[in-house]
């Protein structure tokens, strides 16, 4: 059974790679002892538990079960889907393109069903140890202080990860059918940006337009919403019921994800070889005929610049993030649209979401600019000194930033100047902060690992958000025009401060 | 060594770099302007570390690098204008296409517009890539690629150009194409430096070729010196290397 090329044998293989992916995600990249790696996670699971044990609700509802809270807990279900989606698709695109093993196995005799069989199985799994690590701390909570009933929570987590999984597997082999091999990539990455958005955005929209507010739960909360809802013994509550405990919905949950799982892996795995096949030549045949150009004259700056912006726009991984980005912006646009003349005072609210959605879009940018450097060793042999290089680059990384944040920015001035004015410094502190961080903590590596920076340094990713959030808090507090932003200014200074003191351009 | 003619293209005195353990050892080297010069050594012997020094990528521990006359040390960015890198790995940018890259490297060198067209145009089609001048490099073969990255280090005509196996899984055709673009260069002039495993190409491309084994220079010369050194007065190149990296491990 545990025969070379047998499932076994390369379900083996595959979890040794994610064993050790995950091991060097935790460490950083650092060989550490497996009682350093135990003492991370421990900190780690103390605090989340730390998080979920404030944000719970000290008594939570029990005995009957109504249409209120199986509505709540749905919504929550089908946020946790939409992400896992989203991630689900990412995964399953780069099982097809990301070919730094796939030319091996798939130049093996070993039957190419097999393998895909597998990986997809590995998919579903990451999936559902993903979310149970992230849900792990509110489930035990809530075993804690409202009985076992929320064990079944777990298994809901392992069903909503094996129907993600299914769900992208179908949604992937549909996109390469329609649209071919070549364009499957990008148009894949943008469906996962707009799926992992679209059920938040839709809520706060449908939230702005009813309630005059951004929060989601007002919707999934209200009296309207809740009277509309099928019954309380509708087949639609059952993943809710499930989640609740209600064993027969849990374990119908379950058999009828991992059943949906298999025929997906039936159906399409013995597929994917040729469709993998056909990845490899759409990445070689990608290379598309400009126009020829002539040469402009440049300086090194201006030179640095243009190539940054240039390959800022040719990044799909970059575009599918940035559309994210984007998207989670259109409920403050469509709140400032809605808002425009009527009520100035409740635009206040939008100033914190354009400065906290300005540091992480600049440090993302930042660090494709600073560390995602293609061609180290050819800007380094350039006759420009360093200093002049990073300031081109920390010039390409705020322009693009100036220029997403430009027509939010115009917009609030008319409406509400003194508040456009906050936003614009607020923007300005939160991006430059967010780039002197990857400044601090750049490490040269391939661009194409964007989407891993976070695991190269830990401190440098909490330090971003951190930061984005104390200026997000700031200049909230500035726009409402309190002196209360002065100290929260002076925080998110000391976050910079303190940041500095641990980078490893200091230590 | 002390520095004496300044009319060389390199100079190298004392140069030190240690990581672990010491990579190069008190390594002096001279090449003369119009000079084809390979370096030869085994693996580890500290060839890439030397170079990556001269390019301006590496601080010496010590010693000192003279690029025609110019100190790289205290003067980088002089040094560097004359000076172009190539590596065994193309340093190009899957996104651009080559014209974009010649472009770019022609902004960050400081070309005139002008020149730097007319020498995009000529590069493109001496080697061979004018075909596919206009589309990104995300496609290309590791050869292309190489020739990209070639085109590259020469568009801001450089005097001296440092290169490390730079015909490392080039076919047959490229690989004469990018020596023949070196030859010319060295004979308008310039000086190449260039390590290669190919003995065969430093044996008929260097004008000198240096011997590197732990971080030190143990011989030099033209080929003929190399095997009177070695003693093995009719043996070929490879078979010289090897007597002298022996002897070095045996001393």
């Amino acid at each position: 059974m545990n025969a070379p090329g047998t499932v076994v044998w390369l379900a083996r293989h595959e979890f040794r790679l994610a064993w050790r992916d995950w091991r060097s995600m935790i460490t950083a990249g650092r060989r550490r002892h497996g009682r350093t790696i135990v003492a991370i996670l421990v900190v780690f699971a103390a605090f989340m538990h730390g998080i979920a044990f404030v944000m719970l609700p000290r008594q939570i509802g029990a005995g009957e079960i109504d249409k209120a809270t199986l509505l709540a807990v749905t919504g929550c279900m089908v946020l946790a889907f939409s992400l896992l989606l989203s991630q689900s698709l990412e995964s399953v695109t780069r099982a097809f393109y990301a070919r730094f093993d796939l030319d091996l196995i798939l130049s093996s005799p070993v039957l190419a069903r097999r393998v895909f069989t597998v990986r997809i199985a590995i998919v579903a799994l990451s999936l559902a140890a993903m979310a149970a690590l992230l849900a792990a701390p509110f489930i035990d909570v809530l075993l804690l202080r409202d009985g076992w009933r929320w064990l079944g929570a777990y298994a809901v987590v392992a069903a909503m990860g094996a129907a993600a999984a299914a769900c992208a597997v179908a949604v992937t082999v549909a996109l390469f059918r329609l649209i071919g091999a070549r364009r499957t990539r990008l148009v894949a990455q943008i469906v996962a940006a707009v799926i992992g958005a679209v059920f938040v955005i839709v809520l706060q929209v449908a939230a702005i337009m009813s309630y005059g507010t951004m929060s989601r739960y007002a919707i999934l909360q209200s009296d309207a919403v809740v009277a509309q809802a099928p019954g309380a013994d509708s087949l639609v509550w059952w993943p809710a019921r499930a989640a609740l405990g209600d064993p027969a919905a849990m374990g119908t949950v379950l058999v009828v994800s991992l059943l949906l799982l298999a025929l997906t892996i039936v159906a399409f795995a013995p597929r994917f070889g040729a469709y993998a096949v056909a990845a490899a030549g759409a990445s070689q045949a990608i290379a598309r005929r400009q126009r020829p150009a002539a040469i402009r004259p440049a300086s090194p700056a201006r030179a640095l610049r243009h190539k940054e912006w240039t390959l800022l726009l040719r990044d799909p991984w970059l575009a599918s993030q940035t559309l994210m980005q984007l998207l989670y912006l259109l409920p403050p646009a469509l709140m400032l649209w809605k808002s425009f003349a009527a009520d100035a005072a409740s635009l206040v609210l939008l100033v914190p979401v354009l400065v906290m959605a300005a540091g992480q879009l600049a440090g993302g940018l930042a660090w494709l600019a600073i560390s995602g450097e293609d061609a180290p060793d050819l800007v380094a042999t350039a006759p420009v000194p360093a200093g002049r290089i990073l300031r081109a680059k920390i010039e390409a990384v705020m322009g693009a930033v100036a220029l997403v944040f430009a027509p939010f920015l115009i917009a609030l001035a008319l409406a509400a100047p003194v508040s456009a004015l906050v936003a614009a410094l607020g923007i300005a502190a939160a991006g430059g902060a967010a780039t002197t961080i990857q400044l601090w903590f750049r490490a040269q590596a391939k661009r194409s690992h964007f989407r891993r920076r976070q695991t190269s340094s830990r401190v440098a990713t909490f330090a971003e958000a951190f930061s984005s959030v104390a200026w997000a808090g700031a200049a909230a507090l500035a726009a409402a025009g309190t002196w209360f932003a002065v100290p929260a200014a002076v925080i998110a200074l000391a976050i910079l401060g303190g940041v500095r003191l641990i980078s490893p351009a200091t230590t | 060594m002390p520095f004496t003619a300044p009319a060389l293209a390199l100079e190298i005195a004392g140069l030190h770099k240690r990581f672990d353990r010491p990579a190069v050892n008190g390594f002096d080297l001279a090449v003369r302007t119009g000079e084809f010069y390979a370096l030869l050594g085994p693996n580890g012997a500290g060839k890439t570390t030397i170079l990556r020094m001269v390019a301006g990528l590496l601080r010496p521990d010590a010693g000192a690098i003279r690029i025609f006359g110019v100190d790289a040390l205290t003067d980088p960015v002089a040094a560097k204008q004359v000076v172009a890198w190539v590596s065994d790995e193309p340093m190009i940018y899957d996104k651009l296409t080559p014209f974009e890259y010649l472009e770019f490297v022609a902004g960050l060198w400081g070309v005139d517009a002008a020149a730097a067209q007319a020498r995009a145009r000529d590069l493109v089609d001496w080697l061979g890539l004018g075909e596919h001048a206009h589309e990104r490099c995300e496609g290309f073969s590791k050869g292309m690629r190489q020739k990209v990255a070639l085109a590259g280090a020469l568009v801001h005509d450089p005097k001296l150009i440092v290169l490390d196996e730079p015909l490392t899984g080039l076919d047959a055709g490229s690989a004469r194409q990018v020596k023949e673009v070196l030859r010319a260069r060295v004979r308008a002039g310039g000086a190449v430096v260039m390590t290669t495993h190919i003995l065969e190409v430093a044996e008929r491309m260097a004008d000198r070729i240096g011997v590197i084994a732990a971080g030190r220079l143990i011989a030099q010369g033209t080929l003929e010196e190399l095997r009177e050194r070695a003693g093995h007065g009719r043996a070929s190149l490879e078979d010289a290397f090897l007597a002298l990296v022996a002897d070095e491990a045996a001393a």
